[in-house]
């Protein structure tokens, strides 16, 4: 643990409602319209924080231990992402399998939250979440395997430290291949674009919306919260692959990733504005696909 | 050594005790339940001993009987399945007090006692068991005393056939138990296990054949796994927790002893058992996700971790083949692991069951609902189960999947070559099989505990006794123990894992490199674990951080958001069978949906219905053709079924002529 | 040059995937197109010794034929036979792409085995040759339209020529030529056959064509 580890999780709690704003950002100018301001997540944060909460008569505790939970998992998840070359706050072999796992849990506690309330919709959403993710796991520890074969380690901040242009020049297909098959997991498990619309509020086209329809006030900020620190946690490793910007001086690197982060924020808005949403017989195909891609690059790496 | 046979001797004594005593007595279910419970309590402390490395040379005793010698002994690997024999054992029994209890006015509990006794008992000697004539004798008194427990409601139809389907399967698996013990014992005249093996490698691929066949079958590993489902939901639910949670594990013990009879393994033995491993698990966790019964689904999901715990050892296998002590370790170490935690929270889960079934009078999934409210304690108690099994920290599940894992993603590292691709297919299967569980236990739990009743059935439900709730608590606590303190655990048995280990590795692998590698897990393990502390501790604070926002604001209770329907009733709330549809027709390939339905018709639909059936492939493909052509050859021979008693004399009378010139010729 | 190799081949195998996987007569067409442009392309980079004319022709040949006219006529046929443009495939399509996973498993088995190698530059491209070539066979086996079975043909047909030029030195041009020209004769035949079920039957569904057995 040090100072840069520090300063770079303060900076991941305080910057990360802001990839939501870019995105939305990008699908505003997209669509011709003004849009809502950047900074839109936080007054939504501030507002909710500030309210009181609505609980289904249906509902018992474990509706509203869902959300406290889930943040309590992404903010360990956060704990071991490291950002570029500045190692996680905890880093130690083995951590990439935490990272599966707190995220595991926190989708056990989305998933049951939302049958606590007994509605027909949330129960709908929550029957998908569990099968997209049951298939975005498989693609997702392939793709850390593949890393973990490739820089020769267990540990996420060791690998991503790893990572440079020479290995890229040396092993290029197969790392662009993990960062697809990333992306594609990446979509999926934020809810976005082309596995679920998070802007729609039809509820039958949704998947986490509307596991969440139920949640009020503080409980729905936690939520909230959790989904950009989510968002922030993966885009941070992708962008640990794809921009393995090293120089060595720490003022140098930290904003080219942070600079990533944006990137990355502008592409998933791109992304969100030129597709449509996929039939939902069609995302498992998507995610067996990222799936079939990661084990190409680990056969490639492999070899 | 003298503790371990009281403590088998102690329940033998008191099984023997209950029969005497009046029909449901008094003190029946107390003599009865006694047994089991002293024998944790003194078995328990030589196989804690063994396992912790503290009594390290492994205890042997043998005498002469009439019948050829008879041996035991108490090493590493039969400590480690003593723990789940016992402990689950006098669990169980403390749960069968209370199920039992609305049963004392027509069955007799003294029976039922008594075998539940034997089956302690049996299973504790198979794995004590020195030599092929005791074992096989302990083998067929536990599979004779589980026979009649399942059979404990015989006056119900299914009851009956799924003790039938039971015993004709387990007996299918001796047999080819039997011709293993045939082709290892063919040096030796005594029979004893120590003299077993010297096979030439083809005869030891043979044997490896026959012993997974013969104990998979015991163990349930996909396709022999078809009694199962059959035999587990019908049992009672203290007889079901602990078929499902230990007996079956006698299955993956005799194929660890009989592993360490056959010398150095080839890698393919790893590959099979990596391969019948990730089917049964995936196959089994889809099927628990299509199962209605709670029970049944239950049983199904015990297929899918039997699949997990042949995965890891086949991981081990093929670190011992390719002289690899990281894989090796790892691999061993956590299936046996998994031994053990499976055993707590199949355990728990099936009391779990048990209890709702207790409290509702109905087992199935769709009927239920809303029992968070009415069974408190059961429900979190379950819940407890449900994120253990799911395979998510802070319980003990974690823990041993984080082993294979670890060893997997070690093992790819470092190999690179085509044994590395079938690590790819355990971490990718692992994935899976993870995920999918998460699916079928957020179903499991999310319908039956939380939301709306969904029928009659759960809105008069209450909750179970103390004497029910006690065990499952106290699993539960368990689980998080384990969950907690793995790290502590695994570097404790560390020596007891190598030694376990070794004569498997036919002691070509360095005791030393295993302890090293065991080692290093429990370290990156102790990392992990404060990970998943960190998470709790974030709970709590963010937990109080809620409990001060929301002091003094407005906190409503309203209906949940019907998105503008009106008068939602709680038939409309998603079912088991809808949550998990979806999942079941991607995977279409591995198991048969049934469907019959009735679409709604006219502007006002007068009749309409669906209804599926998820069938067993392997039962439906393979099983059930092959009965069928077995029973229509056998009733050829029902001509010589007449019943004139000059007749059976006849036969007699011939078989004996003919056994006369056989030996005269 | 190695890792453009590298890189072409990976994506020749994606494109089988792709192709595993596509729900769409019309993007499975485009999906063809694109195979045999990029095979012009690795007939450009696969000899160590170099350009020559001879691979210049066949580089031609091949992303004049595959790339251009074939997807041409099979877009116009998949136009006038007015089918529908679902796939239909008995094996489902997640099956059909972790079944293309399993054959490049296989190939990859079998590729150890044979002694053809040694040549390869990249010890890739023979099991993605294979593979090609069983994901040929799957396509033609495993789809119901008879367009599709054109299809499954020509990726067969580029799995041979892949392999072909990887594995062995010298092929004899005129053979290679042959093939090319085997193909393109196959493709006019099976258009015009197709046409003409189309006419009779009004649909070209593959496994209806047992009624004509009589």
């Amino acid at each position: 643990m040090n100072a840069q580890s520090i300063v770079y999780s303060a900076s991941a709690l305080l910057f990360s409602p802001l990839l939501l704003g870019v995105i939305n950002r990008v699908k505003a100018i997209f669509a011709g319209r003004t849009g809502q301001p950047l900074l839109q997540t936080y007054y939504d944060l501030s507002k909710l924080f500030r309210k009181g909460a609505v609980y289904s008569t249906t509902s018992s505790w474990v509706f509203r231990a869902g959300p406290t939970v889930g943040l309590a998992s992404v903010l360990v998840a956060l704990a071991i992402t490291p950002f570029g070359r500045v190692p996680a706050l905890l880093n130690f072999p083995g951590d990439l399998l935490l990272l599966a796992y707190a995220l595991g849990l926190m989708r056990f506690f989305t998933v049951i939250a939302a049958l606590d309330t007994g509605s027909a919709f949330e129960g709908m959403g929550a029957s998908r979440e569990v099968q997209f993710s049951a298939l975005a796991e498989p693609a997702f520890l392939l793709c850390l395997a593949a890393l973990a074969c490739k820089t020769q380690s267990l540990s996420l901040s060791t690998i991503i430290s790893r990572m440079n242009f020479g290995l890229w020049a040396k092993d290029g297909p197969a790392l662009a291949m993990i960062a697809v098959a990333f992306m594609a997991v990446l979509l999926a498990e934020n809810a976005r674009m082309p596995v679920d619309d998070p802007t729609t509020h039809l509820e039958l086209t949704m998947i986490h919306e509307v596991m969440v329809l139920d949640h009020s006030g503080p409980d729905f900020a936690f939520i909230l919260y959790s989904a950009s620190l989510k968002l922030w946690v993966m885009g941070a490793l992708l962008i640990g692959i794809i921009l393995p910007v090293r120089t060595g001086n720490i003022l140098l690197d930290f904003p080219a990733t942070l600079l990533g982060m944006i990137a990355l924020a502008l592409l998933i808005g791109v992304i969100e504005s030129v597709m449509a949403r996929l039939r939902l017989l069609r995302v498992p195909q998507l995610l067996v696909g990222a799936g079939v891609i990661a084990v190409i690059a680990l056969i490639l790496i492999l070899r | 050594m003298h503790l371990i046979l009281s403590s088998v001797a102690i329940q033998l004594l008191c099984g023997i005790t209950v029969l005497f005593l009046r029909r449901n007595s008094r003190f029946t279910s107390g003599v009865g339940a006694a047994g089991p419970i002293v024998a944790c309590v003194i078995g328990l402390i030589p196989a804690l001993k063994t396992l912790s490395g503290i009594a390290n040379n492994p205890i042997h005793a043998s005498w002469n009987m009439p019948l050829g010698t008879i041996s035991l002994g108490l090493d590493g690997l039969s400590a480690l399945f003593l723990l789940p024999i016992l402990g689950l054992g006098a669990l169980s029994a403390i749960y069968g007090i209370g199920y039992l209890r609305p049963y004392r006015e027509h069955k007799s509990l003294n029976t039922s006692w008594f075998l539940f006794n034997t089956l302690g008992a049996s299973m504790a000697m198979v794995v004590l068991a020195r030599s092929v004539l005791l074992f096989l004798l302990a083998w067929e008194v536990m599979s004779l005393s589980s026979f009649f427990l399942v059979a404990f409601e015989r006056e119900k139809k299914e009851a009956r056939e799924a003790s039938w389907v039971y015993l004709i399967a387990t007996h299918l698996g001796t047999s080819f138990l039997l011709a293993m013990f045939l082709l290892l014992g063919q040096n030796s005249n005594e029979l004893d296990f120590g003299q077993l093996g010297g096979l030439t490698p083809g005869l030891a691929g043979l044997c490896f054949i026959l012993a997974v066949v013969g104990f998979g079958t015991k163990a349930g590993i996909l396709p022999f796994h078809v009694w199962l489902p059959e035999a587990h939901p019908a049992a009672p639910t203290h007889v079901s927790a602990l078929m499902s949670g230990v007996m079956i594990k006698t299955g993956i013990y005799g194929i660890l002893r009989t592993l360490s009879f056959l010398g150095p393994p080839p890698p393919w033995w790893g590959f099979t058992l990596i391969g019948i491993g990730l089917i049964s698990g995936v196959v089994g966790v889809l099927f628990a996700l299509a199962q209605r019964d709670l029970k049944r689904m239950l049983a199904y999901s015990s297929v899918e971790n039997i699949g997990i715990i042949v995965t890891g050892i086949g991981v081990g296998l093929l670190g011992i083949s390719i002289g690899s002590p990281a894989l090796a370790a790892l691999g061993f170490a956590g299936s046996l692991l998994h031994v053990v935690n499976h055993a707590m929270f199949k355990g728990l889960l099936f009391m779990g069951a048990g209890s709702v079934a207790h409290g509702t009078h109905t087992r199935k999934i769709d009927h239920l609902g809303g029992l968070i409210k009415r069974m408190p304690w059961t429900a979190t108690a379950f819940l407890v189960g449900a994120i253990a099994i799911s395979g998510l920290p802070p319980l003990n599940g974690f823990v041993s999947e984080f082993l294979i894992y670890i060893g997997a993603f070690k093992g790819a590292a470092s190999i690179g070559n085509g044994s590395s691709i079938a690590l790819l297919a355990v971490i990718a299967g692992l994935a899976l099989i993870g995920g999918l569980a998460t699916a079928c236990f957020t179903r499991a739990f999310g319908i039956v505990f939380l939301g709306e009743p969904r029928s009659e059935h759960p809105k008069h439900a209450h909750e179970s006794g103390q004497d029910i709730l006690f065990p499952m608590i106290l699993l539960a606590g368990g689980c998080f123990a384990v969950g907690l303190s793995g790290f502590g655990i695994i570097r404790a048995s560390a020596s007891a894992l190598a030694g376990i280990i070794q004569p498997i590795a036919n002691n070509g692998l360095d005791p030393a490199a295993i302890r090293a590698e065991i080692f290093f897990a429990a370290d990156s393990l102790r990392s992990f674990t404060y990970g998943a502390l960190a998470i709790l501790g974030l709970i709590a604070l963010i937990a109080l951080l809620r409990k001060r926002l929301l002091s003094g604001r407005i906190i409503r209770q309203a209906g949940t958001w019907d998105c503008g329907y009106i008068q939602p009733t709680s038939r409309m709330q998603y079912t088991a069978s809808s949550f998990a549809q979806p999942i079941i027709d991607l995977f279409n390939v591995f198991q048969h949906e049934r469907k019959r339905f009735k679409p709604p018709q006219g502007y006002f639909p007068a009749t309409a219905f669906f209804e599926t059936k998820t069938l067993d492939t392997s039962q439906e493909g393979i099983y059930r053709p092959i009965f069928e052509m077995v029973g229509r050859t056998l009733s050829k021979l029902k001509v010589m079924q007449h019943g004139r008693i000059q007749l059976y004399v006849l036969y007699i009378v011939l078989t004996l002529i003919v056994l006369l010139f056989w030996k005269l010729r | 040059m190695q890792q453009w190799l590298e890189l072409a081949t990976v994506l020749l195998f994606l494109s089988n995937l792709a192709m595993l996987g596509l729900s769409e007569l019309g993007a499975c067409v485009r999906t063809v197109a694109f195979q045999g442009i990029l095979l012009g392309f690795i007939t450009l980079i696969v000899r160590q010794e170099g350009l020559s004319v001879r691979l210049l022709i066949l580089s031609v040949m091949s992303i004049g034929l595959k790339g251009f006219v074939f997807p041409f006529l099979l877009l116009r046929s998949i136009r006038e036979a007015g089918v529908r443009r679902e796939v239909e495939p008995f094996v489902g399509y997640v099956t059909s792409v972790v079944g293309g996973l399993l054959m490049l498993a296989v190939s990859m088995w079998i590729s150890a085995r044979i002694p053809a190698t040694a040549t390869a530059m990249s010890s890739f491209q023979i099991p993605v040759a294979l593979s090609t070539i069983f994901t040929g066979l799957f396509l033609v086996v495993s789809r119901r339209k008879a367009l599709n079975q054109v299809i499954g043909y020509l990726v067969f047909e580029s799995g041979i020529y892949m392999f072909g030029i990887t594995a062995v030195g010298e092929i004899p041009f005129l053979i290679e030529l042959g093939v090319l020209l085997d193909v393109f004769v196959a493709v006019f035949v099976m258009g015009i056959a197709m046409n003409h079920i189309n006419r009779e039957f009004d649909h070209i569904d593959a496994d209806q064509l047992s009624s004509l057995k009589g």
